[in-house]
């Protein structure tokens, strides 16, 4: 699509693009390709001398349990947040989709969480938890579980999903509304008419029109738990214990604290961007490809 | 027996409007009914009110006996065709008609019986893997069509189906409904705004306005003796011409009434200088002409009465009255002729156009 | 649902209340925590209704900082945040429509390259080059400043889009007009298309604000002093110890100060958030 009248100005659009295009350039284009061109490289210890040494900073990588292990987290984070959140704001926005009379309230009341900083949610989630001042703490513990999510990578897992679950709802919840609400109503009313009860409309004719929907927000989950969950786990855990939390991303940052392994490091921001532009990719393609009516 | 009964039924929603203010009518099975009426009068509501779609504030509707006021659509036994077709956009025409009859257990096998037999009827034969968004809009419909008559439901109801299409497939349509719920005898209620289709399809036709029943009957009954002005200006187009009993010209031509508006429809008029006993002879002025081929619309304004600007839009300004003359050949602009109405031919209607008097 | 069923309507209602419940139930036990002294909050059997420190406390992580280390008082860190969620929403409107406009209004050679370099920032987040782009601030000079917290973080894309496609539904007629009418391309943005952005600005303007104050990962790397820090980042570092003898209430006022102004912003700005998040993210 392209506007047919324009102007004819030859310098303006360069100085009205020339803003954006350096911070783009100073800021991401020029450290993005460092990236790429350290990750080819090897300092010595005094970080004097660099030398040339192609994938092998990539097959080090590869090699150590520690990166297996990071990733294994990231997919078992992202799997867990991303089934849980899902599910979780689709039944809550079906139930405020019944054209209840005060759905507003109750979607204002929803979604302000999206407005919370990861890491805070993350300081209140650990504050609950904690194992022993967290009010939650005590009922657990009643319960014969040894809570400590200090010391047991388990149950620091499933604090920081917890964490990361009740931050996403909002944003899944606005979304399989807006999704649900575009549903022309005729079709659902046809489908009373031709006997389907509520239940079996849902899976036969709401959710399958609501999959470009659920479509866009698995990708845009997992890309979350891939990235926006460094505040809470940073917050919550601290990667730990023993790297029960470290995912990709809190890795690359936790490597570079240590400092060192500069190409090693640039070997992982690398691997971490190719992994975003494929699912950056497959949302642009699927996505925009699925149903309309 | 599968007829469709409504008793003193009414609708109010919450905040107090009152969207129905109480109907009675029965269709007989196999009968065509058709709810007519300008946009607002209640007609979509009523509809859904028998459908299932809408609460039953008052009174009863039964539906081959049996009250359905309680009951969800679901088993009601009826099917619906909607104005935008309301197709299921991720299924195929094939799977559009058979789901229906999926959720009520029917067997594989006499589902695709059913599907192809009204699939043959509708000529959608080719087109059943097809998704709606391939289809064009009269295809569509049929679907829509199909959907509803694979259920053989005890009643059809549309919901001003035809709104959607161009001119030209409306009136093939039209035709193609008639014929099928003849050939089917499904107890049928059909609603629409175009008092063309009104009159093309109905058995019995129910006039609407503001929620209540204007006249109810047989569509030519109802064009021959229209119980109110409403009814009378609504039916037939052009409309009728209404006048109010006030000038001397028309108060010395018609004996002393209670009427108060006199209607004459614009083809029963003839343009003459002759004399029609006990009928009624207007002087107007030409000051429009519109030439349509078959016919010709002549707009007069009648002499010695006030000209100005009509109440409502859409109608007649006063003292402006429509004259058909069959043909191609009409009046000159500015021309003064005299228009002649036979006696059988004039309406007279109380005062406030509610009551139909008698000469 | 089409079909009545008071029981249904019933059960959506209390799901629905459940779900405020347990959304708004640690917020509200960190209120509850930020309102009693430290003794009760850290003794584990805090109760579940707001005590009556709460002016002290606030008084004392506002002004005075924590005792346990030497920490900002809250209010610093509040303008850091302030300055720095403001700059990026500010910086990123500004830019982004001036390229926008450029993209969309003009023929040059070069113009759809230039729309893809912008483009494609947005397929990495900040997070993905985090030292690289560290390096290059610390090359200019900008760590520890309200530059260097900003302006990395308004290189992506997602502005310029959102206004290019509202620039797209702008109609024709509207330049042509103009032109007509004598005006040149300045004069066509201040007085046309400049007041009909005003609603898509402010609802980009509500995104990047809380965007921008939510930050974590690139304040933590840039700031190195605590008076540069946004409070995100100062309620870490008062549990930096991660056990008991931390101030809690403390930390859990700041927690609710830091919630604050976002939250604020997303209800009473609602319609403008909503739009501004659905359509961003097509």
């Amino acid at each position: 699509m392209e506007k047919s009248t324009v102007f004819n100005n030859r310098l303006l659009p360069y100085l009205l693009l020339l803003p954006q295009l350096i911070i783009t350039v100073v800021f991401f284009y020029w450290p993005a390709s460092q990236a790429v061109w350290q990750s080819f490289l090897r300092e010595d210890a005094f970080g004097l001398v660099s030398e040339f040494v192609g994938l092998e900073n990539y097959t080090t990588l590869f090699a150590q349990p520690e990166y297996y292990k990071a990733m294994i987290v990231t997919v078992v984070f992202s799997t867990l947040v991303a089934g849980l959140s899902l599910s979780i704001a689709l039944l809550f926005a079906t139930q405020a989709d019944k054209n209840l009379k005060a759905a507003g309230p109750y979607k204002t009341l929803l979604i302000w969480p999206y407005a919370v900083a990861p890491a805070v949610a993350g300081v209140l989630w650990f504050f609950m938890f904690q194992p022993s001042l967290g009010m939650l703490s005590r009922p657990l513990r009643g319960m014969g579980i040894d809570w400590n999510p200090l010391l047991n990578g388990n149950h620091a897992m499933a604090l920081v999903v917890m964490a990361a679950v009740w931050k996403q709802i909002s944003y899944n919840f606005l979304f399989f509304l807006a999704g649900l609400q575009s549903i022309p109503r005729s079709v659902i009313e046809a489908g009373a008419i031709d006997g389907a009860r509520p239940m079996r409309r849902f899976w036969t004719i709401i959710f399958p029109l609501l999959s470009p929907t659920t479509f866009f927000l698995l990708v845009v989950n997992i890309v979350y738990v891939f990235f926006d969950t460094f505040g809470i786990i940073d917050a919550v855990t601290g990667g730990g214990p023993a790297g029960a939390t470290t995912t990709l991303v809190y890795k690359v940052y936790a490597d570079g604290r240590l400092g060192g392994d500069l190409g090693g490091s640039a070997a992982q921001s690398v691997v971490l961007m190719i992994i975003v532009i494929a699912l950056t990719a497959i949302q642009f393609r699927y996505v925009e490809r699925k149903v309309q009516y | 027996m599968a007829n469709v009964t409504l008793r003193n039924v009414r609708k109010t929603y919450p905040g107090g409007f009152e969207a129905i203010k109480g109907i009675d009518f029965e269709v007989g099975d196999g009968q065509f009914c058709v709810l007519v009426g300008p946009s607002g009068c209640g007609k979509s509501t009523l509809l859904r009110m028998v459908a299932g779609l809408e609460t039953i504030t008052g009174g009863q509707i039964d539906i081959g006996g049996r009250v359905v006021n309680e009951v969800e659509p679901a088993d009601r036994d009826i099917a619906m065709v909607f104005q935008n077709y309301a197709l299921y956009p991720h299924m195929s025409v094939y799977n559009n008609m058979a789901y229906g009859l999926r959720n009520r257990g029917m067997a594989e096998a006499e589902i695709k019986t059913r599907v192809s037999e009204a699939a043959r009827i509708l000529e959608l034969s080719t087109m059943l893997e097809r998704k709606p968004r391939q289809l064009s809009g009269g295809q569509r419909q049929r679907v829509a069509m199909g959907r509803a008559i694979v259920r053989q439901p005890k009643a059809f109801l549309f919901d001003e189906p035809l709104s959607n299409l161009d001119a030209k497939l409306r009136i093939a349509m039209r035709v193609e409904i008639r014929k099928l719920q003849r050939r089917l005898s499904t107890t049928s209620i059909y609603v629409t705004h175009d008092q063309l289709e009104a009159m093309t399809l109905a058995d019995i036709l129910v006039v609407m306005n503001a929620g209540v029943v204007e006249q109810i009957g047989n569509p030519l009954d109802i064009y021959q003796k229209p119980a109110t002005t409403f009814v009378a200006s609504f039916i037939g187009a052009p409309p009728m011409n209404l006048m109010p009993l006030q000038s001397d010209e028309l108060k010395s031509q018609l004996p002393a009434s209670e009427a108060g508006i006199l209607g004459i429809r614009p083809e029963d008029f003839v343009i003459t200088n002759e004399n029609v006993a006990g009928g009624v002879a207007l002087g107007l002025t030409v000051e429009a002409i519109e030439k349509v081929g078959a016919e010709t619309f002549v707009y007069g304004s009648r002499q010695n009465v006030a000209q100005g600007v009509a109440a409502n839009p859409g109608d007649l300004p006063p003292g402006e009255v429509i004259v058909r003359v069959p043909g191609a050949v009409g009046p000159a602009i500015g021309e003064r002729i005299r228009a002649v109405a036979a006696r059988d031919k004039l309406h007279l209607f109380s005062a406030d156009g509610r009551k139909r008097v008698e000469i | 649902m089409v079909e009545h069923r008071p029981l249904s309507d019933f059960i959506a209602y209390a799901i629905l209340t459940l779900g405020i419940l347990i959304v708004a139930f640690p917020v509200w036990l960190a209120f509850v925590a930020s309102t009693h002294d430290a003794a009760t909050v850290v003794g584990g059997h805090m109760p579940a209704t707001p005590g009556s420190q709460a002016l002290e406390n606030y008084y004392r992580a506002v002004f005075v900082g924590g005792s346990r280390t030497s920490r900002e008082p809250v209010a610093n860190m509040l303008i850091n945040s302030f300055v720095s969620a403001i700059g990026i929403a500010l910086g990123k409107i500004f830019i982004s429509i001036l390229s926008a406009y450029a993209v969309v209004y003009f023929r040059f050679p070069f113009r759809k390259t230039a729309f893809w370099i912008i483009f494609i920032t947005l397929m990495l987040p900040v997070e993905v080059r985090i030292y690289p782009t560290y390096k290059v601030v610390a090359d200019l000079k900008m760590l520890d400043t309200y530059a260097g917290l900003v302006l990395p973080l308004i290189a992506s894309a997602t502005g310029t889009l959102l206004f290019r496609q509202f620039f797209m539904t702008v109609p024709d007629e509207l330049l042509e007009a103009s032109r007509i009418d004598g005006a040149g391309p300045f004069r066509f943005f201040k007085d046309t298309l400049l007041p009909l952005s005003v609603t898509t600005m402010a609802a980009l303007f509500v995104i990047q604000f809380i965007y921008g104050w939510n930050q974590y990962l690139w304040p933590l790397l840039i700031t190195t002093k605590d008076s540069m820090q946004t409070i995100v980042i100062g309620i870490k570092k008062m549990l930096v110890s991660q056990d008991e003898l931390a101030e809690w209430q403390l930390a859990m006022a700041t927690a609710v100060l830091a919630m604050l102004p976002p939250v604020a912003v997303v209800i009473f700005m609602q319609r403008l958030f909503v739009r501004g998040l659905v359509q961003t993210e097509k």
